[in-house]
């Protein structure tokens, strides 16, 4: 089947798919976001375990979605890999220091013998929630703002600033999305506890906190969608030269109406989970927002690549920018590799059928106590 | 070209990548046997109904996740740093390396990450039949994700199935089973897997055996031993042949690592292996064979068993088995072309690329020509498979001729990691039929010597498998992917402190880890099944 397709529709397919990944790692960073809400929700220490038990089923995804992100990324289209890893230096190293303390603070904050005591291990899962979603954010912010490089006829990169991707933290619209990121996550993370949660007081706190949430985030959120309807956006002509367009993402909007419309649906979406958790309290909030923040985010990385858009950007030297085009694999890796991501029904079916069998009660303070359980 | 020559920067990228894939490879092996170790208690649980082994499962399934968690943390820096610290190379080969490991997250990683947890949080929640099967799946995950880094590894060091594209400068896939399925690539996958699992055992024996010496948890550790030595004798078989299998591809598709491996400076009929030695001076070693056909081996107080060496490697006593010095300086009789002459021609395949480029660049019509050459597949064969020679090029012929001893790695290095790891490999082979033997014959709890022996065999295990991946990348220096790329030109081009700070930072980082790991390993072993 995919050799029927030609090459451009393979590297569509291909950024669809690391589109969507990005859009799923997005979503599932509300682990993160409720890292940072560990110390504001509980006051026992039971109840902090309860939040720490309740995210620690599924810090696994997040990270393993992480890692395929990378991975597929440096398949499909390596020469994303090689030039924005190795020249964004230090937003990348961040970025995976942040998430190495994450993996072992789980397995490690409450067993006996822990020689750092278990705040030591809380405060880099706090660490964790609020660099990665900030970092991440920048990260992405960049697709539409662009990075500092240019690239030699044997695409080799250099980079233009000794900051080495940290200038990127400069820009206000890529801190504007950063700030997006990690105050959604936050909100995702409340309504979460919401659906897995059997704890009145801490759901109590909860509430409170989705509200102050729930505004900044908005505020960030719309702001970055006006101001990206508004600026100038980098366009790929017939003969593969890169010029400024003005309103280009705004034209790409309205030049791929189904874009256009799930964009808008996925906010409500989100929107409507948050309302219904605020009104109803229940647990269906977090798959109204989650569904919703998949939609959204998937639809701005495909404004970044699809409609003949340099997914990203170069500032030293608009040809330089990488599109889908020139940045992506050969045709032949396309194709195998498209083969293999026939596989991925099947893995968020089995990832689906686990997840019931594994959540068919809420998390409670007796299930956190019984020493029988494996507990974090 | 493509010459980096801030030296710094490429010596720090090689540590941090060494400190950080080291890190990696002390919790990986572990996480490779003890799920299978794991998975076979649980179902003699599953089978016989007895509680005790559930118990027993439980233990060492506690275990296995505290060593899970750090391997996870280690892995994902591995994952990003080919393209932070070594970009050229993330593109130069990215489109048949970077295939694996995006096979790697959505084949083995999500399946492992899913069933771990049913196998942690599912005990009370599922049925004892799906529960099995996550345990299973779990063993079966962890070993997939062995395969296509493993896979990616192997095309490294013998690269297979693909073309050179001038107009990306880069090499694209061809043939995917050439790569996947490359006689390099399943000798690896299975050595590496059959190696571990012997570490794993081992560990199990291990700790089994502090607890016999205490005489605490008698049935667990009886029963732990009983279950890990007949997993490693197998195993340790299994490596053995493998071992053997894998030197034997290594001679053919990288015989300068070979040569290091084996301390063989000359080549000669009925070459002998040398079973020990010590590694002297080798810088006088390098010599012209037309000026002097015997020279005297570096490789000290050895001793060695004539013949053998030709035996093992091509199954005939009277073989000729070239020696370093033969491929430094070739040898007409043998077919074997001078480094000399390697890099002159390496330096012509790169100057085409690079006129094709300013021709493309300037729209000449010598472009053509010039493309021609990239599909030439006589010119390909004879001259373009010495690309990565080319950087060691200079139009002084002299200083070009010193340079040819760049293509070697560090002999003493790789010379003493492989035979540790030999030796080591037949060690294990006495310790798992002592202990097989013992525990048949019920009297293991009175042979204290045994059992101090297997307790002190746990860092013996690391040590070699460490080894192993020593003689396996230390041997392929200075390339990359050998003989097309080398390690500095595939770095980042990066300020060399950068990638010092980083590496210090992953340094610290990993070690303080590694200490809370310990400690808590240590405390579950001293608590035994106190909880269960
Ligand atoms: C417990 C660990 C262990 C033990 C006891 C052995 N090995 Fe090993 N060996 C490894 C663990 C290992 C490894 C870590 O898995 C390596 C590194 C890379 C690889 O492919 O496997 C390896 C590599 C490796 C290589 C290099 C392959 C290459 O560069 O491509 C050879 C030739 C051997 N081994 C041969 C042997 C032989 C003949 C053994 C005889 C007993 C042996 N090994 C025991
Ligand atoms: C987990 C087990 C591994 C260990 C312990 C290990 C060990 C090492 C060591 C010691 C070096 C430094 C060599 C030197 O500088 O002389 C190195 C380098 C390197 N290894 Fe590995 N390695 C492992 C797995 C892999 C795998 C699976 C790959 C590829 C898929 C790989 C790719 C590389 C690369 C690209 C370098 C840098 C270039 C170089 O210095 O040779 N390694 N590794
Ligand atoms: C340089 C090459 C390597 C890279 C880039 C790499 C990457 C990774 C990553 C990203 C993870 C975390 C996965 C998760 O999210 O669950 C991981 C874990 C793992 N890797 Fe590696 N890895 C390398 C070498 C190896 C080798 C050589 C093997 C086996 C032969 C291996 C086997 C595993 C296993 C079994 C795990 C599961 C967790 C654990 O370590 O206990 N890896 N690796």
């Amino acid at each position: 089947m995919f050799e029927k397709m030609n090459e451009l529709a393979l590297q569509q397919y291909w950024w669809f798919l690391i589109s969507l990944l990005g859009a799923l790692l997005v979503f599932l960073m509300f682990v993160q976001g409720g890292q940072t809400l560990l110390k504001t929700l509980a006051k026992t220490k039971t109840e902090r375990n309860i939040l720490v038990n309740s995210l620690g089923r599924k810090w696994e995804f997040t990270f393993t979605t992480l890692v395929t992100f990378g991975g597929a990324f440096f398949a499909s289209f390596p020469l994303f890999y090689s030039t924005s890893f190795g020249g964004a230096y230090w937003v990348w190293m961040l970025i995976l220091i942040a998430f190495v303390g994450q993996a072992v603070s789980y397995e490690f904050r409450s067993k006996p013998g822990n020689p750092y005591g278990s705040t030591f291990f809380d405060t880099l899962l706090f660490i964790n929630g609020l660099l990665g979603t900030i970092l991440i954010g920048i990260a992405v912010g960049t697709f539409f703002t662009g990075a500092n490089f240019t690239i030699d006829s044997l695409n080799h990169m250099t980079w233009d600033s000794p900051w080495r991707g940290l200038e990127a933290a400069l820009n206000f619209h890529n801190v504007l999305l950063g700030l997006t990121v990690f105050f959604l996550s936050r909100v995702l993370a409340i309504l979460y506890f919401f659906n897995s949660i059997d704890s009145e007081a801490i759901l109590r706190r909860a509430y409170r906190h989705l509200i102050i949430n729930t505004i900044p985030f908005l505020i960030c959120f719309l702001s970055f969608v006006v101001w990206l309807m508004l600026r100038d956006g980098f366009a790929v002509m017939g003969d593969s030269t890169i010029v400024m367009v003005p309103f280009k993402y705004f034209t790409n909007l309205i030049d791929m109406p189904i874009v256009a419309i799930l964009f808008i649906v996925g906010v409500l979406l989100v929107l409507s989970g948050i309302l219904i958790t605020l009104i109803k309290k229940n647990g269906l909030g977090i798959w109204l927002s989650g569904s919703g923040t998949i939609i959204t985010v998937l639809m701005l990385f495909l404004l970044a690549g699809y409609n003949h858009t340099a997914f990203y950007p170069s500032l030293s030297d608009l040809q330089s920018s990488l599109t889908i085009q020139n940045a992506s694999s050969s045709r032949f890796t396309l194709m195998t590799m498209g083969y293999v991501s026939l596989m991925i029904p099947f893995v968020a079916a089995y990832i689906f059928y686990a997840w019931r069998s594994l959540n068919k009660n809420k998390i409670d303070a007796a299930e956190i106590e019984d020493t029988r359980n494996h507990t974090y | 070209m493509f010459d980096n020559l801030d030296l710094s920067l490429v010596n720090w990228s090689r540590l941090q990548f060494a400190v950080t894939a080291m890190y990696h490879w002390l919790f990986v092996p572990l996480t490779l046997g003890l799920s299978f170790i794991i998975a076979f208690m649980e179902t003699l649980y599953v089978r016989t109904g007895d509680e005790k082994w559930k118990q027993i499962t439980k233990y060492w399934m506690r275990l296995f996740g505290i060593n899970f968690a750090i391997g996870v943390a280690t892995g994902l820096i591995l994952e990003f740093q080919f393209g932070t610290n070594w970009s050229n190379y993330s593109w130069f080969v990215g489109d048949i390396f970077g295939a694996p490991l995006a096979i790697e997250g959505i084949m083995a990683f999500f399946m492992e990450s899913t069933f771990i947890a049913v196998m942690f949080f599912g005990w009370n929640k599922v049925s004892k039949g799906f529960h099995l099967t996550a345990t299973w799946l779990t063993a079966i995950g962890s070993n997939l994700s062995a395969v296509w880094i493993l896979v990616a590894n192997a095309w490294m060091q013998n690269p297979t199935g693909m073309h050179f594209n001038p107009d990306m400068a880069r090499n694209e896939m061809t043939n995917f089973w050439a790569v996947f399925l490359s006689q390099t690539a399943v000798d690896k996958f299975m050595h590496t897997t059959m190696s571990s699992y012997i570490l794993a055992a081992v560990f199990v024996i291990g700790i089994s055996s502090w607890y016999l010496i205490k005489k605490r948890e008698q049935l667990l550790a009886k029963r732990s031993i009983m279950i890990a030595s007949i997993f490693g004798l197998l195993a340790v078989l299994f490596t053995i042949q493998t071992g053997d299998s894998s030197a034997r591809d290594v001679a053919k598709v990288q015989p300068v690592k070979f040569a290091a491996m084996e301390g063989h400076f000359t080549g000669s009929e009925a070459s002998p292996l040398i079973l020990m030695g010590f590694v002297g001076d080798t810088e006088t070693a390098y010599i012209d064979p037309a000026i002097d056909p015997a020279p005297v081996s570096p490789v000290k107080y050895r001793i060695e068993i004539p013949g053998l060496l030709s035996l093992m490697t091509t199954y005939e006593l009277n073989s000729y088995i070239p020696g370093l010095n033969d491929y430094l300086y070739g040898n007409a009789k043998h077919g074997i072309l001078s480094t000399e002459e390697k890099i002159i021609r390496g330096h012509e395949a790169q100057q085409k690329l690079l006129a094709y480029k300013q021709a493309m660049a300037e729209d000449s019509p010598t472009a053509d020509t010039l493309r021609a050459y990239f599909q030439d597949t006589e010119w390909l064969a004879s001259t373009f498979k010495y690309f990565g020679y080319g950087s060691y090029y200079n139009s002084d012929s002299a200083l070009l001729k010193a340079n040819i001893t760049k293509v070697i790695p560090p002999i003493g290095l790789v010379f003493y990691s492989f035979h540790l790891m030999v030796a080591l490999g037949f060690w294990f082979l006495l310790l798992f039929i002592v202990m097989l033997y013992f525990v048949f014959k019920d009297k293991l709890e009175h042979q204290r010597l045994w059992l101090y022996a297997s307790l002190w065999s746990i860092p013996l295990a690391y040590i070699s498998s460490e080894a192993g991946w020593i003689v396996n990348e230390v041997g392929r220096q200075p390339w990359t992917i050998q003989d097309l790329m080398t390690c500095s030109q595939s770095v980042t081009n990066l300020g060399s402190y950068s990638v010092m700070i980083t590496c210090l930072l992953f340094g610290v980082v990993f070690t303080i880890l590694l200490i809370a790991e310990i400690k808590i390993i240590l405390r579950q072993i001293s608590k035994g099944t106190k909880e269960d």
